[in-house]
């Protein structure tokens, strides 16, 4: 006789089963998490949190609203387009007055000076006199100086005046104040980001093509040898992947500069007289050269580690069923080697879009891309002009990142 | 063995506290050379304080960033005037207090000893240099003698090398367009002014290659790859005089400017720093300089001690930026102007850069 079990079912210390395995289940998790632990913090620490202050500096300058508190009361309470009236310069003489205790007139000037240029003297000129300036404060100001007067100013000031702005942004598309303050787009002579963009997306599109018609062969070569020839010429490959990159942009510098090894070899050859000597560096052509040599590993590796588990039988069969060389390698062996192409292509890609370092030295005039001038603006202490730039650079990685995920998978990369 | 061991390192302990280092940052090459000749080494023996030599392209927008992140790991920096003013409205500086610097040799006080302007609140100046240009003489045997001809491909043809900014370059474009030196910054205040200058570098700009550390030039002339190009004097002068090269200084349409020690807010050896800064700008010390590179003292009282240089022969005078010779056709370069219109005409520079 069997005693029919209800309920539900128990562990043998009588827990229900259900219970104990979630318990289980929890502190397994648990474990887990602990493992990654120190790698999310890692991430976090050195990944997200810099960005994100990246992302907040473009949107966030306080040089100008903290130290004009009362003009920017003012502007809290009269909206736009009201007029500026002779409370408001009243408010401005005020803060000026403090700026020059606190030796921070400069400081609010450049602010301005970002979209209005000029104006760090006009800030340091008008506080030095502020302590002693009597009402009308209107033609005091402009008795300094008549712009003073200018809404451009005034439309900068009230732009200004809240420490969060999109003005960087405008500047990174290349927009200037027109005369009544709105943002316009600058003249030709003027325009540089948005070209400088759209060159960057094409040359390290140049790049990645001439890397992966580079690497291409290679990398078959070096899946097809035998292990012992193979390793050799990873060697080659790796090598120069170990050195320093300052080595090897400044080898090519060596190389292809007007004076050096190529141009002479072509010369003592014959094939160019001395006079007519080719600009290889210092230009685009440099630019591209020297990046696809930096970056001919990463479009190497990928490729070898998928070719490396390409059966060479499969072709063998293809070539046996009666298909030409063309055919078989067209419809069998390409195919399977495109998770590799597709790996290279996204990292070369990618590691291009954001270089700076190879174009600076051998980019010349021509040949700089668009993180050049975010290290400009770095090294000339614009900063949140810098992060401006900056975070057009990685929401347009990460929308192709995206696409590339859409239109490919990234599922199907393959890094070996 | 185990109680000598503590002991040694008990005493190094000790050694190393009383010997805080200075960090100086400053432009390297020959200048940074003659800088640790003419101040580090006789103020190491003098004081016992070691100083360390950091090299830059440019300190000031290094101070900027380590102040900011508030992490300064140098405790003196070289910069340029307009960085020295930027950086001290920013609050970015420690102030230097003019009366504290030694007096002349002959009991005239500091600021008076110093040319005009060039003490400020956090500043003080070690020389006078100067932007000008030199060509290679075994290309141009009959050499250029004006800046307009630095700008005359037919005359002269040959590759061109410049500094990749607006600074000085612009300044050097309006006189070789002919503008006389004492209108040059009234005409860069203008829209038309600024386009001019831009249609003087366009005759120029498919041949010129673009240099950003001051060491650069004297490299670019002697490798070949250009037949003229601005640089610092002094570069121009250790490369011609020191090594021997075939390089001539060409006066005419020169940009002088000073060079200024700072001391970065936060410094960690702040007193050494003002030591040192002190040390480096007495008079003795800013003629000493001169000795290893041609760049002017900042003092009157150093000029009459400027002798020969280190080889003992050649005599400093005729390759200071101030030599009565040299300030023909020269150019102070203003400090308001650029304070104003860096940001501007440096944007703007780099798009005619990137342009075709």
């Amino acid at each position: 006789m069997t005693e029919v079990v209800s309920g539900p079912l128990l562990t043998a210390d009588g827990r229900p089963l259900k219970a104990a395995l979630a318990t289980a289940q929890a502190r397994a998790r648990r474990r887990a998490f602990l493992l990654v632990v120190p790698l999310l913090a890692f991430v976090l620490i050195t990944f997200v949190v810099p960005i994100g202050y990246m992302l907040k500096r473009s949107f966030e300058h306080d040089g100008f609203s903290s130290t004009a508190p009362n003009l920017a009361a003012w502007f809290e309470a009269n909206p736009e387009g009201s007029e500026i009236t002779e409370e408001a310069y009243s408010a401005l003489v005020a803060d000026l007055a403090q700026m020059q205790k606190d030796k921070t007139p400069g400081q609010a000037g450049t602010r301005i000076n970002y979209t209005v240029p000029g104006t760090i003297s006009l800030f340091k000129g008008a506080a030095r006199k502020a302590e002693d300036m009597q009402p009308p404060f209107k033609e005091a100001l402009l008795a300094v100086d008549k712009e003073w007067g200018e809404p451009k100013l005034w439309a900068a000031m009230r732009d200004a005046a809240s420490p969060y702005t999109t003005d960087f942004y405008h500047v990174a598309v290349d927009q200037k104040r027109a005369e009544d303050g709105a943002f316009q787009r600058g003249t030709d002579k003027e325009r540089i980001y948005l070209y400088l963009f759209i060159k960057t997306f094409i040359l390290s599109g140049v790049i990645t093509f001439t890397c992966l018609l580079l690497a291409f062969p290679v990398a078959h070569l070096l899946a097809t040898l035998p292990m012992s020839k193979s390793s050799l010429l990873m060697i080659l490959v790796l090598l120069p992947f170990w050195t320093s990159l300052l080595v090897r942009t400044t080898s090519w510098i060596v190389l292809l500069q007007q004076q050096g090894v190529v141009n002479s070899i072509l010369v003592a050859m014959g094939l160019i007289d001395d006079s007519g000597r080719l600009v290889m560096i210092n230009n685009q052509t440099g630019t591209i050269i020297a990046m696809t040599h930096v970056l001919l590993p990463f479009m190497i590796l990928p490729l070898f580690s998928v070719m490396r588990t390409i059966p060479p039988s499969y072709v063998r069969a293809a070539r046996s069923l009666g298909a030409t060389s063309w055919t078989a390698f067209r419809r069998v062996y390409l195919p399977q080697t495109l998770p590799g192409i597709a790996a290279g292509s996204l990292l070369v890609f990618i590691l291009a879009v954001g270089y700076y370092i190879t174009p600076a030295l051998v980019g010349g005039a021509d040949g700089q891309l668009f993180s050049n001038m975010i290290q400009f603006h770095m090294a000339k202490a614009n900063w949140s002009l810098a992060a401006a730039l900056a975070a057009m650079l990685l929401v347009a990685v990460i929308v192709l990142y995206w696409l590339y995920d859409r239109l490919i998978g990234i599922d199907r990369l393959k890094l070996g | 063995m185990k109680r000598i061991l503590t002991l040694s390192t008990a005493l190094t302990a000790v050694a190393f506290a009383a010997h805080a280092d200075v960090t100086v940052m400053s432009w390297g090459g020959a200048y940074t050379q003659s800088q640790v000749e003419a101040y580090h080494k006789p103020f190491t023996a003098a004081t016992g304080i070691n100083v360390v030599s950091v090299d830059s392209d440019n300190p000031a927008p290094a101070v900027k960033a380590m102040v900011e992140a508030g992490n300064v790991t140098v405790d003196v920096a070289d910069v340029e005037y307009a960085d020295a003013i930027r950086l001290c409205d920013d609050g970015m500086l420690e102030e230097i207090d003019a009366s504290t610097l030694p007096p002349a040799p002959d009991g005239t006080a500091a600021v008076d000893d110093f040319l005009p302007g060039a003490l400020t609140d956090c500043a003080v100046s070690t020389i006078v240099f100067s932007t000008v240009f030199a060509y290679d003489t075994t290309k141009f045997p009959e050499g250029p003698t004006t800046i307009a001809d630095f700008f005359d491909l037919e005359k002269f043809p040959g590759k061109r090398g410049m500094r990749k900014g607006a600074k000085a370059n612009l300044e050097m474009a309006l006189m070789g367009a002919g503008v006389p030196a004492a209108e040059v910054y009234e005409v860069l205040g203008t829209p038309e002014g600024v386009d001019k200058a831009f249609a003087e570098l366009d005759k120029i700009k498919a041949d010129t290659i673009w240099w950003e550390a001051g060491a650069q030039p004297p490299q670019l002339l002697a490798d070949g790859e250009v037949a003229m190009t601005t640089a610092y004097n002094g570069r121009i002068f250790a490369a011609a005089v020191a090594e021997g090269k075939p390089f001539n200084t060409v006066w005419d349409g020169q940009v002088y400017e000073y060079d200024l020690f700072v001391v970065p807010k936060g410094a960690p050896n702040l007193e050494q720093a003002m030591e040192f800064v002190k040390f480096s700008t007495s008079t003795q010390a800013l003629a000493d300089q001169a000795k290893w590179i041609s760049y002017g003292p900042a003092r009157k009282s150093s000029g009459p001690l400027v002798g020969l240089y280190q080889d003992g022969k050649t005599e400093m005078g005729p390759y200071m930026p101030t030599a009565e010779a040299n300030l023909g056709n020269a150019l102070a370069s203003s400090y308001e102007f650029w304070v104003d219109h860096d940001a501007e005409l440096n944007e703007r520079f780099n798009a005619w850069l990137a342009s075709n």
